[in-house]
């Protein structure tokens, strides 16, 4: 029994990780459809995005699977429900790249205001939110619950990002009425982009279910 | 309230030691599995609380077993009055070679008990908590040989529920049976927990999870763990006990 269940959940860790991956280059090269204004690259991600709803779609079937053959407890029972979770997650996260990408490919301008960027600091926040995914897909793949912990606190800078970018945006719009729908687009991405840290938070309180078997959801971290 | 308590309890075939210091509290009305690889001492452990090792040549135990707080290996207690207390089921159905009737009342006949009107009650209440008057209800007279293997099963839980024990010890008794039997059995230990406290033996680690309200796991006759089934089977805290629920243990 022990090796083919273990295939089993290599497999499925495998299948995960590989969503992970995907998952990952559409926020990046969203990232770069925003910050070079690439409607080209844009595109791609927009096209790439049903591979990510495949991938769901796959491991959804394949936990299902697992659960109703095997029937797993303990350790195995918890990694399968993590799975199952972090999938949700990626999913939506992939859903985020998709649109930001969407809002780049339909944008009615054709030059950024870099200056208003870096004061958005909107390079920051990707960085981050890659930075955090990256690590997470180590914490999962190494079975590190400290490094998954440690991500946690770092979803605290995108909230302060995403909360100065709105009066950023409408001072900028107040000085620029002709930017107002680009403005707006823009406010969307920030919003994305917490949003999938609040996800990026839940897959590591799913890491630690899996690994310590210890529920960090609704616990602050000031304890 | 502890309906079972083991103190220490070290037991011995010859020179083999089949059980390493156990020691633990079996709650009243509650149903507890042990689970564990062949040759772990679970049955030897289950066969204590009924003194049915007494017989084996070179057998030996050390340490107290009390039931309602009473050590029953002291040397008054009478093993035929302890058994009326602590029935049993075992792996393969063993009903008498009797009529369906007769096995039920078998146990009562024994402890003395004439009064006709009595026996046939308590043999009705018993088929009924075994579930299983109404399958037999017109056939009482019949052989207990002419019952399937499930049905037989649930004969002998009957037979010995009728002398009102107040513990009942398992031993695999689903193993022989098909899923449906089994769920019979599962459906039948969960609604006896009212009456009596159950003790289970099972190599089967869902029919564990399903009916007991606590899981002791036993290797090498040693009691590695044992805590709520819940506990056990989501998070359990020894790593032999994770290896073996879920399958890599050797």
């Amino acid at each position: 029994m022990v090796k083919f269940v273990d295939s089993e959940l290599e497999q499925l860790k495998r299948e995960v990780s590989q969503m992970w991956t995907l998952v990952y280059n559409q926020i990046e090269q969203a990232r770069d459809a925003v910050m070079g204004l690439d409607r080209t690259l844009a595109q791609q991600v927009i096209v790439r995005e049903r591979r990510v709803d495949a991938f769901e779609l796959k491991i959804d079937s394949d936990v299902e699977d697992f659960i109703a053959l095997f029937t797993p407890v303990a350790v195995d029972l918890r990694f399968v429900l993590a799975i199952l979770k972090i999938n949700g997650d990626l999913e939506r996260i992939g859903d985020y790249a998709d649109g930001i990408a969407r809002f780049i490919r339909d944008a009615e301008t054709d030059v950024l205001d870099q200056e208003l960027l870096e004061q958005l600091q909107l390079g920051a926040m990707f960085s981050r939110v890659l930075t955090m995914l990256g690590e997470l897909q180590q914490a999962f793949q190494n079975e590190n619950a400290a490094l998954a912990t440690a991500v946690l606190s770092q979803d605290d800078f995108l909230d302060q990002i995403n909360k100065a970018s709105s009066a950023i945006l409408a001072d900028y719009a107040r000085n620029h009425p002709d930017s107002i729908p680009f403005c707006l687009g823009l406010g969307g991405v920030f919003r994305k982009l917490e949003r999938t840290g609040d996800h990026l938070t839940n897959i590591a309180e799913e890491i630690v279910f899996y690994i310590d078997a210890k529920v960090l959801k609704h616990c602050s971290l000031e304890g | 309230m502890e309906k079972i308590e083991a103190r220490n309890v070290d037991f011995y075939y010859g020179n083999f030691q089949a059980l390493k210091h156990i020691s633990m509290d079996i709650p009243q009305n509650k149903v507890v599995a042990f689970i564990g690889p062949s040759g772990c001492g679970k049955s030897t452990f289950l066969r204590l609380f009924n003194r049915m090792n007494d017989l084996v040549p070179g057998a030996r135990l050390t340490g107290e077993i009390l039931i309602d707080g009473k050590n029953i290996y002291a040397p008054e207690v009478q093993v035929d009055e302890l058994r009326k207390e602590v029935g049993m089921v075992f792996q393969r159905p063993n009903p008498f070679p009797k009529s369906i009737f007769e096995n039920v009342a078998y146990g009562l006949k024994v402890n003395g008990i004439k009064d006709k009107e009595f026996i046939a009650h308590r043999v009705e209440e018993s088929l009924k908590g075994a579930a299983l008057w109404n399958e037999v209800k017109d056939k009482l007279g019949a052989s207990a040989y002419a019952l399937s293997g499930g049905q037989q099963q649930r004969l002998c839980i009957a037979r010995a529920m009728a002398v009102s024990p107040s513990v009942l010890l398992m031993d695999e008794p689903a193993s022989a049976l098909d899923p449906i039997s089994t769920a019979k059995i599962e459906e039948l230990i969960c609604e006896m927990r009212n009456q009596v406290t159950v003790v289970i033996v099972t190599h089967n680690m869902q029919q564990a999870s399903r009916v007991s309200d606590k899981t002791a796991f036993f290797y090498m006759g040693e009691m590695i763990e044992y805590d709520d089934t819940k506990v056990i089977f989501t998070n359990p805290h020894k790593e032999a006990t994770q290896n073996y629920i879920t399958g890599r243990f050797g």
